[in-house]
């Protein structure tokens, strides 16, 4: 946009302006002199790979980082920002990708923290009646945060954002955590939040989304802006070549024809039943034999998994019935900051992390430098040295990590929970390799995905994990769409 | 020679400080807030004396030995009740620990007046303990005693199985991410803090078992200054590092051993010690913290999880 005069006028200048921002993490630039214009009133798509950078720099202009270098405009005017609080007091709003509410307070309330003077529930409410009105957003100002679904979780942090009369809103990939209905219906909204003059930007690396909404576009990669423009010049393939340095992977045509004929059965669960220690009964007689050189798909509603992996895995004892499982069994958790990967520490103590409750004696580091060197190569784990914290790297190299950690030594079963939960193309790619890899070398692979399009490209056979009892599918998505949302129509009718 | 008596003044305040802030120190990297130091130190000390006292007879020259193992015993039960109420009831170990330090403080009271006091039913005491049941002193002319060496050993011992064995890396993972320690790691989270707790409740059932036997040779109720709980601050100052322990229990063995000197001498309160220590303790733990907010940006685990998708 050209400078319409020396003073900048509130109306002509764009929403948002950022010059030549360059940031270091340690060795590290995460940000080379980036130019980013957010103009007032549109819908502005931040494309990259994990890792490229979007994040950092909308945390810079929202003041939770400081640059090393640049400069930030809001409404035209230069400013330099302290805190999340001097952004908020200039009208911005950011809604982070990881929920920032506290869970034991309600909607009102976690809406109003951070505020000043006394706190009126009845104020509260008729303050999100209003924004309620203007959004479309609703949501029941007196529930408590912890008894709300995913959806509505995020729509609360955007009704915070909101609330402090945020004319830019940053979304750091709102749809992350949504299932595909509720993805779109969340961009709609926001598109109607920008007809009625809200500057958006829509961090995400979901390329469908951003053609579909957007009117601008900006790609970042490796820290440095490859593109940027008006979406219309732009065609899909140009931006994801852009946003991945090269034309994406193909998927690996599957050879379906011949499945692989059984090999002996490694994983074996008779009459299964699990109750939890809140004495919630969480499967119900459930058989499954996994074999070598297959890999047995489980959809499940969301969550509902969790158990059957885990008692697979060996990580949780069944209340009864039989279960045999192999020796050397690798288990590739969802949540890799927690569960996956002890997050504060080096690689390599992540690597002497498995089965670490087994075994005994010394610990021979230099040995386990040298492994964790040499998973580092053979995975392409990205990082500055086997010394990294873990949680240094971005969530697509943590995951090849994991998996790098748990196919070693080719063990005879490895169980899957969701392993390329919010990893971008090319690394979901790669993890789905070498989990058919893992398969083909006679490795017993169990794979639980949210996703059941992966579910039908990767898995041999998939059964449905229904209220705690396992149902057979075909290998056809529809098919097992179905049998899970008959389970869930079945629950919400009660 | 004056400045070898002080010397070993030093290094014998240093003993109980180094062993009870490797007790403090071992449970926090583990992951256990054990605030009760000072009672297990107790404990420590009046079942090891009532050892030397009851049967130092027909032990002989053994049963120095067996009082000090006693203690350790001694120790490790009393944390073990605060390890059993947090495993089984969730019972903070925080708030069981300390109350736990006032039941070991009052039970000693008790027991200088009553079942272990000395014959003549005068001082609030136990009789001296046979002179072959105390610690040789390694130093002439000082009263620095064989206890110190064995806290240096312990020192050294906790920073080596710490560094290099599987035991110690355990402790470290479920102290640091108990939940990766249990899924990825498949580590018994709580056996492993079971065992921290018994291991950190016997250094310090040990420190007291040493004071009694190289220090002050009969059991009353003021025997510890509060060692419990500067060994907080030692371990602190030290980083939790075992080895520096050793170093910063030295540190403030001087600081104490000092005080009384200061106040004899130079006619300074000896209060002011507390002033200097507890100065050292925030100056150590602001840097700390500035440090860790200076390269937050760089490793705050939500960081890194946006980072994941950026």
């Amino acid at each position: 946009m050209a400078k319409a005069s020396a003073l900048p006028s509130a109306h002509h200048a764009p929403a948002l302006e950022m010059r030549g921002i360059t940031k270091h993490f340690g060795n590290v630039e995460a940000l080379s002199a980036v130019s980013f214009t957010l103009r007032r009133g549109t819908l502005h798509a931040l494309l990259g790979e994990n890792g490229a950078g979007k994040t950092t720099l909308m945390r810079i202009a929202f003041g939770m980082i400081s640059s090393d270098a640049g400069d930030v405009k809001v409404g035209g005017i230069s400013r330099r920002l302290h805190s999340p609080r001097d952004a908020i007091a200039l009208g911005i709003g950011m809604v982070h990708q990881h929920f920032m509410l506290v869970p034991e307070m309600t909607v009102a309330e976690n809406i109003e923290l951070g505020g000043r003077g006394r706190f009126d529930s009845d104020a509260s409410a008729n303050k999100l009646r209003l924004l309620e009105e203007k959004t479309g957003f609703a949501v029941d100002p007196s529930a408590k945060v912890s008894s709300l679904g995913i959806p509505a979780q995020q729509r609360v942090e955007i009704l915070k954002a909101l609330a402090n009369d945020a004319e830019v809103l940053i979304l750091d990939e709102p749809t992350a955590v949504l299932a595909p209905a509720e993805a779109q219906d969340l961009l709609a909204r926001v598109r109607d939040l920008v007809l009625n003059g809200t500057s958006v930007v829509l961090i995400t690396h979901k390329l469908r989304d951003a053609l579909r909404y957007a009117d601008d576009v900006s790609v970042l990669r490796h820290g440095r802006m490859v593109l940027t423009g008006a979406m219309s010049d732009f065609s899909e393939q140009q931006l994801a070549a852009q946003m991945l340095g090269r034309e994406p992977r193909t998927t690996v045509a599957k050879t379906r024809e011949s499945i692989s004929p059984a090999g002996e059965s490694v994983i074996s669960l008779r009459e299964v039943d699990f109750i939890d220690s809140s004495g919630v009964r969480r499967l119900h007689n459930v058989s499954l034999e996994v074999s070598a050189g297959e890999i047995v798909g489980i959809a499940a509603l969301e969550g509902s998994a969790a158990w059957l992996l885990r008692i697979l895995a060996a990580r949780l004892t069944p209340t009864q019935g039989r279960r045999v499982l192999p020796e050397r069994l690798g288990f590739i958790a969802e949540d890799r900051q927690h569960e996956g990967l002890a997050s504060t520490f080096t690689l390599y103590e992540n690597v002497a992390l498995k089965d670490i409750g087994k075994r005994k004696g010394r610990i021979r580091w230099p040995a386990i430098k040298r492994q964790t060197l040499s998973l580092i190569e053979r995975f392409d784990v990205r990082t500055s040295g086997v010394d990294m914290r873990a949680q240094n790297l971005s969530g697509g190299n943590q995951q090849k990590l994991v998996l790098a950690r748990e196919l070693d030594g080719n063990p005879d079963a490895i169980i899957a929970e969701n392993p390329t939960r919010g990893l971008d193309i090319n690394a979901s790619s790669m993890i789905r390799e070498h989990l058919r890899r893992a398969r083909d070398a006679g490795c017993a692979v169990v794979l639980y995905s949210s996703d059941i399009d992966e579910l039908v490209d990767l898995a041999d056979r998939v059964v449905v994990l229904r209220e705690g009892t396992l149902i057979k599918t075909p290998l056809d998505a529809g098919a097992i769409g179905n049998a899970l949302l008959a389970g869930h129509r079945r629950l919400t009718d009660e | 020679m004056a400045a070898l008596a002080l010397l070993g003044d030093m290094l014998v305040r240093a003993t109980p400080l180094i062993l009870a802030g490797l007790a403090v120190a071992v449970a926090f990297k583990g992951g256990v807030l054990n605030i009760g130091a000072e009672g297990q130190l107790l404990i420590g000390a009046c079942t090891s004396t009532a050892v030397s006292l009851k049967f130092g007879s027909t032990l002989g020259p053994l049963t120095i030995i067996v009082a000090l193992i006693i203690g350790m015993l001694a120790g490790a039960l009393w944390a073990a009740i605060a390890a059993e109420l947090r495993n089984r009831f969730h019972v903070l170990e925080v708030i069981s620990t300390i109350m736990l330090n006032f039941v070991a403080l009052y039970l000693i009271s008790f027991l200088v007046r009553g079942p272990l006091q000395e014959p003549t039913r005068i001082y609030p005491q136990t009789s001296t303990i046979a002179p072959f049941t105390q610690l040789p002193v390694i130093l002439e002319g000082t009263r620095l005693h064989i206890g110190f060496i064995l806290a240096i050993a312990a020192g050294l011992i906790a920073w080596w199985v710490v560094r290099n064995t599987v035991a110690g890396f355990r402790l470290r993972l479920t102290g640091a991410n108990p939940r990766a320690a249990r899924i990825a790691g498949m580590v018994n989270v709580e056996r492993t803090t079971r065992n921290v707790f018994l291991i950190s409740g016997a250094l310090a059932g040990l420190a007291g078992a040493i004071e009694v036997h190289g220090v002050t040779f009969a059991l009353y109720e003021n025997i510890s200054p509060g060692y419990g709980y500067t060994a907080i601050a030692v371990a602190l100052l030290a980083g939790l590092n075992p080895a520096w322990v050793i170093a910063s229990g030295i540190l403030f063995g001087a600081l104490e051993a000092g005080a009384s000197a200061l106040q004899r001498d130079a006619g300074v309160p000896s209060t002011l010690v507390w002033v200097v220590e507890a100065a050292v303790i925030l100056t150590v733990l602001g840097t700390e913290s500035y440090r860790s907010r200076r390269s937050r940006q760089f490793v705050a685990p939500e960081f890194a999880a946006a980072q994941g998708s950026s």
